[in-house]
């Protein structure tokens, strides 16, 4: 709101104010704005005698620029969270957004996290600016984990990697080099998909449309329906795909499947944009997992690929990741680079410094890598034992036949129930348990000693609420 | 250019991977960028071999010895959480009891528009993801608004709105004449800038000049923005509080003032160099409304243009900020460091001046020491810029801009030698 002043001796000709019409506050002015911003209830003579000299009668009137600015919706997954800690029934259960616990539903620090930390501390490194681009040694090991450090691309200097922050940031800088390099490009992102994609393509100015992908009679992938969809879009797409561990419905393509992708997307000359948030999280092999991405980059494709640290090295709230930019040339991804931090500049300058250090210091260091490896194993290790005895559970209670495989086949931390919202909804009111309406539960916020009560819980819901 | 590539495709009809390589990129289209002005004289000076050389481009402080300097308050900050909290997301407002930390020092610490909860406050990117989202929440909600900005500023506050796509104009700062403020000229701008508009202040320490508005000068700015039937937006950015004169709350004076005038103003905060958090990226992005209830929609707003940029900002610094700040202590013994450094750039600034006039400059360096913060606009051309670096491996922005922060007792003498001799000419 501006305290607008309204000094008569300088209000235009068509303004002509009486005292008493001023103090009343019942302005009419010119100009035909600011009629619309008056209180009534609010005036201030003010007499003003500065500069020029001149004496002008002043009234001071309330304005708000923000009077039309509503509240924002609460956001799908992040509200889940906050309806659950406001639920006191010692049965609840969190299974909203997608953070892993424990066995005991702890948050869980890594060890070689903590090692890493410790190690930085005694250092007492500084905290200079990172070069936009981030941390070099991060970049290095980023790139090397996610292709290999064998990798022809990584020995040729054809990657552009740009530590971003975590997944979203990385996302978003690949989403504004696109917007700038080629306008009016379609981003094609599968149905469903992790919710803040749509808003990224949005505020980053990229239209994007959806391929079929989740297909609800088979709670598998409509192969076929995308298939469909990429040969029927326009040539030179960005198609988004989940590296490993599809986020939310845990669904992924076989190897068979991937080659397919990649026949049609090399035919359409379409542009892979993967997005890896869970390598290493989705079968507990890191190399496994980046799979589809080597099998891409091993056809001599250029592609897109956002990394993310937020899960596998539980990292979360330090935001670390980046986007890679897998060119066909040293010149290409020297030039790229230089756009995407030209890009990063107006956003946040250059990334923050200490999450990239414990990414390099775990990653770069053999033992700590491998120390990595074996806790990386055990959080998979664990929801694929809780998926075992969920799905023991469920057939165990659940009569009808139906068969609630999927819960095996889908892979990494979330799983989709096939629930519907008023399902959903029942799972929340009757039975207290925490998760997103379009059916998805994180596995990360379950453990063994609740599978049972979980199973009862979708049992009732999918055969007693339509 | 993507359809060319595709005929190329279907021409040739291969797959393999030299196929790939001899069509052409997807990214042909896209040029070299530029270097980054600032933070390119950085990667010049790191290759330089000259054992003389001497860095006084980016605005990161340097003790005497000139090596980079972490707070002790800061080493104890992190001593107190390492390893000892989880790295759960944050919200995406960012860490609520670092906001509120940070709006004390900015509003006061008693004041009556965080006890009304009148103020939409968020974490944010440091300074300039402060920046960014304020840029992108008046393009969504003032978009047919547009952004004074002052000549010269940090170069990046116009790739900041540009890229948010909010139109820029500029308004008069800086007096070549007498390397200090053009009043005047400034006033005259805002005066004629129309009605609605968003105007960018320096709250202290103005990049690159030094040159700030004296207290005087900022009431009759904020006069000015009371007093004219203009509905003008003001929007500080503050990223050197304590480093200026060495007082937070002297330095948040031009801003104090716009508050008791009334004004419903926004804030970047940074805590990059006062707190030498440089590489945490911490800050804070707050707008100040009329009351609670649109100052709770407009940080609901706010975090809807974070949630696709980031999702939820870094934990790390927020969580050394609010440990140094909620702890009295600490708190002290923060404000005893902000001095030192404060203290050292004002006697850095003083040597400066006086090695100068001792070699019988025929130029007047009044200014160095009238200018205030890490930065003195030294009057210097870009030729003289560039004998400076090609001859005695002296690094700075071209613009003449010196980082006072890079000058020691060591090198102060060598500077003012080597600008001696580039200017004595002039």
């Amino acid at each position: 709101m501006a305290s607008s002043m309204l000094s008569l001796a300088s209000a235009s000709p068509s303004a002509s104010l009486s005292m008493h019409d001023t103090l009343k506050g019942k302005v009419r002015l010119g100009s035909g704005n600011l009629t619309a911003w008056f209180h009534k209830e609010k005036s201030n003579p003010f007499i003003n005698t500065k500069s020029s000299g001149r004496i002008s009668m002043a009234v001071a009137v309330n304005v708000s620029r923000f009077e039309g600015i509503t509240m924002a919706p609460p956001d799908p997954i992040l509200g889940v969270s906050e309806a659950f800690k406001a639920d006191n029934d010692e049965k609840k259960l969190n299974l909203g957004v997608g953070a892993y616990r424990t066995e005991e539903l702890q948050p869980y620090v890594l060890n070689v996290v903590k090692k890493a930390e410790n190690l930085m501390l005694e250092r007492g490194e500084y905290k200079e600016y990172l070069p936009i681009e981030g941390l070099a040694a991060f970049n290095k090991v980023t790139a090397e984990l996610l292709l290999g450090a064998d990798n022809t691309v990584i020995k040729q200097q054809r990657v552009a990697t740009v530590q971003g922050l975590s997944g979203t940031g990385s996302l978003r800088l690949a989403a504004a080099l696109i917007e700038r390099y080629f306008p009016g490009a379609k981003v094609l992102i599968s149905s469903p998909t992790w919710g803040n994609h749509k808003n990224i393509f949005n505020d980053a100015r990229v239209p994007w449309s959806e391929y079929r992908y989740y297909d609800p009679k088979t709670v598998g992938l409509d192969f076929e329906g995308m298939i469909a969809d990429l040969k029927a879009a326009p040539e030179g797409s960005f198609i988004l795909l989940h590296g490993c561990a599809h986020n939310p419905t845990g669904i992924d393509p076989t190897p068979e499947q991937w080659e397919k992708i990649a026949d049609v997307i090399q035919e359409k000359n379409h542009i892979p944009f993967f997005d890896v948030a869970y390598q290493g999280f989705a079968s507990g092999s890191l190399d496994a997992d980046a799979a589809s991405v080597r099998l891409f980059a091993a056809r001599g494709m250029e592609l897109l690929v956002a990394q993310s640290y937020s899960k596998n090295l539980g990292l979360y709230a330090e935001r670390i990741g980046a986007i890679n930019v897998i060119c066909s040339s040293v010149d290409a991804a020297a030039r790229v680079k230089s756009q995407l931090k030209r890009l990063a500049r107006p956003m946040y300058s250059n990334p923050p410094v200490h999450g990239a250090r414990i990414v390099a210091n775990v990653v770069g260091d053999p033992t700590l890598f491998d120390e990595w490896k074996a806790e990386m194993d055990m959080m998979a290790g664990r929801i694929k034992g809780v998926r075992q005895k969920l799905f023991d559970s469920l057939s165990a209670k659940d009569k009808s036949g139906k068969d609630w495989s999927f819960i095996l086949k889908q892979i990494g931390m979330f799983s989709f129930t096939g629930l519907n919202k008023a399902q959903s909804e029942n799972m929340t009111n009757k039975w207290h348990v925490y998760m997103t309406k379009d059916g998805r539960i994180s596995l990360a916020g379950l453990n063994l000693a609740k599978c049972e009560y979980l199973a009862d819980a979708i049992v009732d819901s999918y055969h007693n609420v339509s | 250019m993507a359809f060319t590539t595709a005929m190329a495709c279907r021409l040739i009809g291969r797959k393999s991977v030299i196929g790939a390589r001899s069509m052409s990129s997807w990214w042909r289209n896209v040029e070299p960028a530029p270097k980054d002005p600032i933070l390119g004289v950085t990667e010049a000076f790191l290759a330089d071999p000259s054992p003389d050389k001497v860095n006084v481009g980016v605005g990161a402080y340097r003790d005497d010895n000139g090596k980079p300097v972490v707070l002790e308050c800061v080493r104890e900050a992190e001593r107190r959480i390492a390893g000892k909290l989880n790295m759960e997301y944050l919200p995406m407002g960012g860490s609520v009891k670092m906001v509120e930390e940070t709006l004390k020092l900015a509003y006061g610490e008693n004041s009556e528009f965080i006890k009304d909860k009148r103020i939409a406050a968020v974490q944010s990117l440091s300074g300039t993801g402060a920046c960014r989202l304020f840029a992108d929440f008046q393009k969504r909600f003032s978009p047919d608004s547009q952004i004074y900005i002052p000549v010269p500023t940090w170069a990046n506050h116009h790739n900041i709105w540009r890229d948010a796509q909010v139109p820029q104009r500029t308004y008069h700062y800086y007096h070549p004449e007498s390397r200090g403020l053009n009043f005047a000229a400034l006033m005259d701008d805002i005066k004629n800038a129309p009605n609605g508009s968003f105007i960018l202040l320096h709250a202290c320490a103005h990049n690159p000049t030094g040159v700030d508005p004296s207290e005087e000068e900022w009431r009759e700015i904020s006069h000015l923005f009371k007093f004219q039937v203009k509905n003008h937006f003001a929007f500080f950015d503050m990223a050197y509080q304590g480093f200026a004169s060495g007082d937070p709350e002297r330095d948040a004076k031009s801003i104090r003032i716009f508050l008791e005038d009334g004004h419903h103003i926004g804030i970047a905060q940074s805590y990059a160099k006062n707190m030498g958090l440089y590489g945490q990226r911490v800050g804070c992005l707050s707008v100040l409304c009329e009351n609670e209830k649109q100052a709770v929609a407009v940080k609901s707003q706010l975090q809807q243009l974070a949630r696709p940029m980031y999702s939820n900002p870094p934990v790390h610094g927020a969580l050394i900020v609010s440990t140094i700040l909620g702890d009295p202590d600490l708190k002290k013994l923060w404000l005893k460091e902000v001095k030192v450094m404060a203290d050292r750039i004002i006697s850095m600034r003083a040597s400066l001046r006086e090695n100068l006039e001792k070699l019988g400059s025929p130029l007047s360096w009044k200014h160095i020491t009238k200018q205030i913060g890490m930065f003195c606009y030294s009057g210097m051309t870009p030729e003289q810029v560039d004998r400076l670096t090609k001859e005695y491996h002296i690094y700075m922005t071209r613009n003449g801009r010196i980082s006072m922060a890079g000058i020691t007792t060591g090198n102060v003498g060598y500077l003012a030698n080597a600008i001696h001799e580039v200017t004595k000419s002039a």
